[in-house]
């Protein structure tokens, strides 16, 4: 179980894992993500499934290896396990007939909005997605998403690659064409799911962020993944991780997302140390 | 006929033993076991103290009904592995509730000693059993398997109450998977309840007891979303289904600054701690820095304490419990409320939080007090507490851990069929504790609500039984 089928370098430090998994290929619904350990001795992180293949029992994700854990995932290779695998987890997206939806993806959160916009697109909806990379380098999914989209804007931040500039300034785009939009799904880093909330709220214009918050067991034990959503406490792995944009406290989440940072760096540091030794060891 | 050499009179001469424990300020630093059991003389000594009443009230106190004057008796005998076996029949898990059963509230407050003096110390005498058999009981072959009914059943949850199902389940000759949504089996045990007061290798070593008799376990699966109920039936192909998932859903003060940074639920400091081992330093999974932080506890329960411990042995300089109620309403363990206080933990009663403050970065840096006196006892029995007008006053803080309690875990909630509670509890048939679906059977917190592993044990065995009943009618 949980063998890597296959992997593929997609952008600098991010790769596309087939990860062999029946049961979760089988039931996973859009909007939903998964927990993971590499190795067992990794901590448990939250992943998005970018779509799965239930015929062939595999999942696909987008991986930005990023930190510690995320890393040790990209080091393995084809036809290696992942030590633990847990899911689908979460609720699915509100699939509908809604009109025209856009989607807006930025980072590897355009997997999350990949599948979204799938579904909807399934649903009837027509569909334009918005895609940002900081350049060209980082420009992923452009095929998968150009299947699943009526209309497609790839932006980048330096306009080395499409149109030049942030994802918040395609959607004003967007309105100022006079475009109907009847809803907005936004998957990405929380500063910019929070730019496109508050451009939507001045067209009312209903909005779904899927939020990415630090999380230990992903099944509600917790509460490490706890937000502010309308002014109540929600734990964003069950009851989430979808919400509706414009009652999200973006403030208070950015803070907690950043709680660990000393001490990750610290860990990060001591397990860099620990390897350059060991190298030097090794070349003696 | 006992193997007891004193006559009557003598036994009650002999004082109860309680067992050596580390030293309060040695043990702050470690997450080593406190408590460190009897010696031989000193089990043997203790339990010449029972006097083998021919009823044994003990037994009846005790959830599971273990035989408890049989298993004495072979202690005396010399036989340890007959001690061991005696119990063995009632309780698969005697390590573990040798440990962490508030055996004041069951088999000792039963104890006939104890309406004079002080009961015969049962928990300690049964831990003592199961320590000093582990070797001989993992070396020893498995007897006779039962003939195989052909039968399968499915356990949801690896917690006690699951584990003496499973016990059960495969003496009866069924087949037995348990199923666990965490990457390790235990439950409460593994997550919950810290290493200092329950070593995690005794509860690996009890679930690989169950494996040699024939349990499966699977891991990363959770009941709800991997796979449903209905599917376990119809794909699966189980014939019956035990519901043990627990109380695991964290309650929240609900005040407000509760999203502060440094406020832990009390299950994620204690997942991260004993789970995750957050507390060594080559663990990847990072916690907060408690060193020389000022730390308050919400809460009186076992759960409050375990947080309060495991805070000072992350090194915090100083620990608060904090509860709106007093002393004698707190719902901990006796024993473990003495071993908080002798390693510093302070207790502040009749206090009840109504604000977290902001660093103004998002941190917590204090709370916001009311005292409370007590009124008239509410539905609990215990006395309602009620604010002092005026009586506000504000504490700094650096951490704090909050274990006011657990609602059950909600992804079982969406199975239609499944009867649950406003509380969020499953209703069940008293005798039978079979669900309103047919072959669906639950037990422990998931029905009760949080209580204690021995319970949840108890309604394991019961649930065994009834499944049992109910296979052999299909």
């Amino acid at each position: 179980m949980f063998e890597i089928k296959d992997k593929t370098k997609i952008a600098p430090d991010i790769y596309r894992l087939e990860i062999e998994a029946p049961l979760i290929a089988k039931k996973f619904k859009a909007g939903q993500f998964i927990v993971l350990r590499p190795l067992e001795t990794s901590e448990r992180v939250p992943l998005t499934i970018m779509k799965t293949d239930p015929q062939a029992g595999t999942i696909t994700l987008i991986v930005k290896a990023i930190g510690l854990s995320t890393r040790q995932l990209c080091a393995l290779e084809k036809g290696q396990t992942v030590a633990d695998l847990l899911g689908p987890l979460g609720k699915s997206s509100e699939i509908e007939n809604y009109g025209t939806v856009v989607i807006v993806g930025g980072g590897v959160g355009t997997a999350v909005a990949f599948a979204v916009a799938q579904s909807l697109k399934e649903a009837g909806n027509r569909i334009i997605t918005i895609s940002g990379a900081r350049d060209q380098s980082f420009v992923i999914l452009e095929d998968d998403l150009r299947e699943i989209s009526d209309e497609l804007i790839m932006a980048t931040d330096d306009g080395s690659y499409g149109v030049k500039g942030f994802v918040t300034e395609q959607l004003k785009g967007l309105y100022a064409r006079g475009e109907k939009i009847d809803r907005v799904i936004a998957a990405g880093p929380l500063p910019m799911m929070r730019f496109i909330s508050d451009i939507t709220r001045e067209h009312n214009t209903p909005t779904v962020v899927s939020l990415n918050p630090i999380m230990v067991d992903g099944i509600g034990m917790c509460g490490g993944c706890r937000a502010l959503v309308g002014g109540k406490i929600v734990f964003v792995c069950v009851d989430g991780p979808e919400f509706d944009a414009h009652q999200v406290d973006f403030d208070s989440l950015m803070r907690r997302n950043n709680a660990y940072r000393g001490i990750e760096q610290e860990k990060e540091h001591a397990c860099k140390l620990e390897a350059e030794i060991e190298t030097v060891q090794h070349d003696q | 006929m006992t193997n007891n050499p004193l006559p009557l009179k003598d036994r009650m001469q002999i004082q109860r033993h309680t067992m050596p424990a580390q030293a309060p300020q040695k043990r702050v630093s470690n997450f080593n076991e406190v408590n460190q059991g009897f010696s031989s003389e000193l089990a043997r000594e203790e339990a010449q103290r029972c006097l083998q009443c021919k009823d044994a009230p003990c037994s009846q106190g005790c959830p599971v009904h273990v035989h408890i004057p049989d298993f004495i008796d072979q202690i005396l005998a010399g036989n340890m592995l007959g001690a061991a076996d005696a119990i063995l029949q009632d309780n698969l898990l005697p390590a573990v509730c040798g440990r962490v059963c508030p055996q004041e509230k069951f088999c000792e407050s039963r104890c006939v000693l104890g309406k004079k003096g002080n009961p015969v110390a049962i928990g300690s005498l049964e831990r003592f059993t199961a320590d000093s058999t582990a070797a001989d009981r993992a070396a020893r072959p498995q007897g006779e398997k039962p003939a195989p009914t052909g039968k399968k059943v499915a356990l949801i949850g690896s917690g006690p109450s699951s584990l003496a199902c499973a016990g059960d389940l495969i003496r009866f000759g069924h087949e037995v998977t348990v199923y666990e949504a965490l990457h390790a089996f235990g439950g409460v045990l593994i997550y919950g309840i810290p290493e200092f007061r329950l070593p995690k290798s005794i509860v690996a070593y009890e679930v690989d007891v169950l494996r040699r008799l024939g349990v499966k376990f699977e891991k990363n699966v959770v009941i709800g979303k991997t796979l449903t109920i209905n599917e376990l039936f119809d794909e699966q192909g189980y014939d019956a289904v035990f519901i043990g998932a627990g109380a695991g859903l964290p309650n929240f003060l609900g005040i407000p600054g509760e999203e502060l940074i440094g406020i832990y639920s009390s299950n994620e400091l204690l997942t991260r701690v004993n789970l995750m081992k957050a507390y060594q330093d080559q663990s990847v999974t990072p916690i907060f820095n408690f060193k020389d932080k000022v730390v308050a506890v919400f809460g009186a329960g076992n759960t409050a304490l375990d947080s309060a411990r495991t805070s000072l042995r992350l090194g915090a300089k100083e620990v608060h419990i904090i509860y709106r109620r007093s002393e004698e309403e707190m719902p901990a363990r006796h024993e473990e409320v003495e071993h908080a206080k002798e390693e510093g933990v302070k207790f502040t009663f009749l206090a009840a939080p109504l604000e977290f403050l902001d660093n103004g970065e998002g941190w917590l840096k204090g709370v916001r007090l009311q005292r409370m006196e007590l009124g008239e006892p509410d539905a609990s029995g215990r006395r309602r507490p009620l604010p002092i007008e005026g009586s506000e006053f504000t504490l700094d803080l650096d951490l704090t851990v909050i274990a006011i309690g657990n609602g059950s875990n909600p992804l079982l909630r969406d199975t239609p069929e499944l009867q649950f509670t406003r509380r969020g509890t499953l209703e069940v048939n008293p005798e039978s504790l079979q669900t309103d679906k047919a072959g669906v059977f639950a037990g422990g917190d998931i029905v009760t609500g949080g209580a204690t592993v021995i319970s949840a044990m108890g309604a394991g065995r019961q649930a065994a039984q009834s499944i049992n009943d109910y296979l052999s009618q299909l």
